[in-house]
């Protein structure tokens, strides 16, 4: 059986956080390179807006794991990159992470939406097991993240993106709220 | 009919220029390092089947530098998606060597899946490489190289060899801090040059 969230038409209203803040910020971290596959809480607000930006370099893959290893090779040169994907894809990848980006020490920085999550409820209480245990398993793998769910989230996005190259470790942004687009 | 892969390596090396980028993986990398050491060979791939990724990613970071990738066919059949990747990505200096001796090798030469059947430069062709094509014979590779590095990549050759001599399979050295910082030391040293 999969557990997933139910819907819930009493769920409290929340603020969602910028798709185009997340871009800013995205591009002050000297960014250009994003590396990405589809994610339904990201697609609206943050891949078709990237997709359309001339100052982004879009390389679209087939699964996840692809984009570690690009995304690795990149930052050999200081090129920087962040991976979007599904949280779904981020499990698929874990030795990939495990692997290029913890044992070889290397900056991937990973933007994944929690496709499933309520959006008034933080990861851990979902109801959805494959949101509830992202965190769990992050901090298993000893892997650097933070969550974007409010609107002032985004405001940490160069810091973490400069903290990850400076100290050549992964970081991953978990996005538990679709960004809007505006 | 088939040639030894150690001898295929040796008539490549002289069509690598001193900025090329060669990313090799498993035996054919353990062969390369004794053939032809040198700081720009990019042997950390980490997890088996990503070394196109990584060749990719070293092409779109350099596109002043030609990339080579000798990957193996066991780990190619794991990211075969990275093939549709690299001809969307439209890497004109991407080079892709496949050692299709149609075992798991280094894991005990157990065959592949539809080891007798499968047509990787097929699979390349159709997966929009702007060049592809099998070689079975050494003069074939010699002969061919030359057209090969004439033409804009990604090209994809697959190689239809056997091993050759035992090559020491120095898998600290590949996973190594040494070897990582090496390459990008020769990386940063090149650039500026």
């Amino acid at each position: 059986m999969v557990a997933t969230a139910p819907s819930d038409g009493d769920a409290p209203q929340v603020a969602h956080p910028s798709g185009a803040e997340i871009i800013r910020q995205i591009k002050a971290a000297n960014v250009r390179e994003i590396v990405a596959l589809p994610d339904i809480v990201t697609s609206d607000g943050l891949l078709w807006p990237i997709s359309k930006d001339p100052e982004f370099r879009l390389t679209r893959i087939c699964k996840e794991d692809e984009g570690v290893s690009i995304c690795g090779a990149m930052s050999y040169n200081g090129t920087r990159a962040v991976l979007m994907m599904q949280q779904t894809g981020l499990m698929d990848s874990l030795n990939a992470i495990r692997a290029i980006g913890v044992d070889y020490e290397l900056p991937i920085v990973m933007l994944v939406g929690l496709q499933g999550k309520e959006p008034h409820l933080l990861p851990d209480a979902s109801a959805s097991y494959g949101v509830r245990i992202v965190r769990p398993v992050l901090d298993a793998m000893g892997l650097s993240h933070s969550l974007i769910e409010e609107p002032q989230d985004v405001a940490h996005i160069p810091t973490a993106i400069d903290a990850a190259y400076a100290n050549s470790r992964p970081h991953i942004f978990l996005v538990g709220r679709a960004p809007v687009v505006s | 009919m088939s040639f030894k892969r150690d001898d295929a390596l040796r008539v490549l090396i002289p069509h690598v220029a001193e900025t090329d980028i060669v990313v090799a993986v498993y035996q054919s990398c353990f062969d390369w390092l004794v053939l032809n050491p040198r700081d720009l060979n990019y042997v950390a791939v980490g997890a088996m089947g990503q070394a196109s990724s990584h060749g990719l990613g070293l092409a779109l970071a350099n596109p002043e530098r030609r990339v080579i990738v000798l990957d193996g066919d066991g780990s190619l059949l794991m990211n075969l998606g990275s093939l549709v990747t690299v001809a969307n990505a439209g890497v004109t200096n991407f080079y892709h060597f496949l050692s299709a001796n149609r075992v798991y090798e280094v894991n005990g030469a157990h065959p592949l899946p539809g080891a007798e059947t499968v047509d990787f430069a097929g699979i390349a062709a159709a997966a929009g490489y702007v060049g592809s094509r099998s070689i079975s014979t050494l003069e074939g590779f010699s002969g061919q190289l030359p057209e090969i590095f004439a033409q804009p990549g990604p090209q994809f050759t697959g190689l239809e060899w056997s091993a050759g001599e035992d090559y020491p399979r120095d898998y600290h050295y590949i996973h190594s801090a040494e070897a990582r910082s090496r390459f990008r030391q020769a990386l940063a040293r090149q650039s500026t040059d």
